[in-house]
């Protein structure tokens, strides 16, 4: 049973952006498993899962421009900023309330407001997936697209291959995050409420 | 016993030199003409000197022939001695040329290069089902030049280029295709259309790389295999089980490897291109971190269902 407390936590271009970049990157984790594994009869033919995987990856590039200059124009940015100083302590803290706390009727460390969105750890999680682990994933994979840009030798080794192999490394780990993602996700007053709110905007406190 | 030693030191010195002049003066005598665009003779029955264009066709690259595996051989070895001669009489070009096999064939020395396998391996391939007895070694390795470049490079960029020019010097030439196959031939960068990245293919991997059927036993395959029946899928190259390793590639990357060593061996054994999934100890920590993940959510959900949360 929902309470009556609610935020309009994701604006209209958020969540339209939130759902395209969903499905590029399920694209891109499908495809680019199925290139990497190069399975010998994948769901999908090599072609069409490198031609897939080239769209979606523009796709996912402009959707990221998108993001950031969202970012920069609206308030949204702002939540994604968080104090240095005991951002650690603070990261345990919603780890053991998780682990342990929730189970044993410990109160939600860091409640959900009009000017918190997200605990200390997706915080965490967010900066490092939006702000690292996607501009390396972009920039290995337009280089990628592009060969011809890589440097040749890199300490001995194929300057094409550490970029593929950095590539599908970084990929993997956004692969890992996105099955975190959703479960954590479910975590709420039901499973389905956060499901619900990234489509309809609000969010139930 | 002194005198008889000294004479037969002589006698040595004299046939050597005389070897080498001749040797010498044979190459030379040929290349005068057969190096150059233009030659001279001597008209008999106009009594005037004349010059003439050389075929060039017929033209040699005296530094090529002199870096080839025979340029320790007169061109009279090969060619009839009458060539000596000119004008050459008009019925020289119909004789017939000594094969690979005549030479080589069952010679010991050259056990290693396998040419018995090699012809059974060709008689299989598309040319000698198509062309039969005219197509024939030469064909494709100019005898004059030819250099066992896979064998003595270290380059692998020089191998796949030599090894390519091969293949291109008709299937990249209207009139050498045509003279083989009786027809026109098709454009290689539109055949080559599906292929994603195609000039980088082009300049680092070999023609007979996708199309011939690799055995472990030849360092080249000589099956050249019919065009539908060539290598299309991405995978088979990019992947762990690479058909390059069975041919250049895994002798060139296991080399450098070793030459490199370090941790780049960790991540750079067994690997080609694609992906994490080609390195084993990038694949299976992946598979650990993945199966980690799942298990946690597994028993996090378990206790959010017992605990009703």
């Amino acid at each position: 049973m929902a309470s009556t407390e609610k935020i309009y936590f994701y604006p209209g271009w958020l969540r339209l952006w939130h759902g395209l970049n969903a499905l590029g990157i399920i694209i891109l984790i499908v495809t680019g498993l199925s290139m990497n594994a190069s399975l010998e009869s994948p769901l999908i033919g090599f072609s069409l899962a490198v031609s897939l995987h080239n769209i979606a990856g523009v796709l996912v590039s402009f959707l990221y421009v998108v993001y950031i200059i969202g970012n920069m124009m609206t308030p949204n940015g702002t939540f994604y900023l968080f104090k240095l100083k005991g951002f650690l302590r603070r990261i345990v803290k919603q780890a053991y309330y998780y682990a342990w706390g929730m189970f044993h009727g410990m109160d939600y460390p860091f409640p959900l407001s009009a000017k918190r969105k997200f605990n200390p750890l997706q915080q965490f999680a967010y900066v490092s997936v939006m702000y690292f682990v996607v501009p390396v994933l972009i920039i290995t994979g337009f280089a990628l697209l592009f060969p011809e840009t890589i440097i040749e030798n890199v300490y001995g080794l194929s300057g094409v291959f550490v970029t593929a192999i950095l590539h599908s490394a970084v990929g993997f780990f956004v692969s890992i995050f996105l099955i975190i993602h959703l479960y954590v996700a479910s975590i709420g007053k039901s499973p389905v409420e956060n499901f619900k709110s990234i489509i309809s905007g609000w969010h139930h406190i | 016993m002194k005198y008889q030693f000294i004479s037969l030191l002589f006698i040595f010195f004299f046939c050597a030199s005389v070897h080498s002049m001749a040797q010498g003066a044979q190459e030379h005598a040929c290349f005068k003409c057969h190096s150059n665009q233009s030659y001279s003779f001597n008209n008999e029955v106009t009594g005037q000197m004349q010059k003439r264009l050389m075929n060039p066709y017929y033209i040699l690259d005296t530094v090529a022939v002199s870096m080839g595996v025979h340029k320790g051989f007169d061109c009279t070895d090969c060619h009839s001695s009458e060539y000596q001669t000119y004008p050459h009489q008009a019925n020289l070009k119909l004789e017939p040329l000594s094969t690979c096999l005549d030479c080589h064939g069952g010679d010991e020395s050259f056990a290693s290069y396998k040419f018995e396998q090699i012809q059974e391996e060709f008689n299989k391939s598309v040319h000698s089902q198509a062309y039969g007895d005219n197509f024939t070694c030469a064909t494709c390795h100019d005898p004059h030049t030819y250099s066992p470049t896979a064998r003595t490079s270290s380059d692998v960029m020089e191998i796949v280029d030599y090894s390519n020019r091969m293949c291109l010097s008709c299937h990249n030439d209207m009139k050498q295709y045509k003279l083989v196959s009786g027809h026109d031939n098709p454009l290689l960068v539109e055949v080559h259309e599906w292929l994603p990245n195609q000039a980088l293919h082009f300049q680092h991997v070999r023609c007979i790389e996708c199309h011939t059927q690799v055995v472990d036993s030849l360092m080249v395959s000589h099956n050249i295999l019919k065009k539908e029946q060539a290598v299309k899928k991405c995978a088979e190259c990019h992947s762990a089980n690479s058909r390059l390793k069975a041919s250049l590639y895994k002798y060139e990357n296991l080399q450098k490897r070793a030459e490199v060593g370090g941790v780049n061996v960790i991540l750079a054994n067994s690997s080609y291109i694609i992906g994490t999934h080609q390195s084993p100890f990038l694949k299976l920590l992946s598979l650990i971190i993945f199966i980690t993940a799942l298990v946690g959510i597994a028993i996090h959900s378990i206790f959010r269902i017992l605990k009703k949360k």
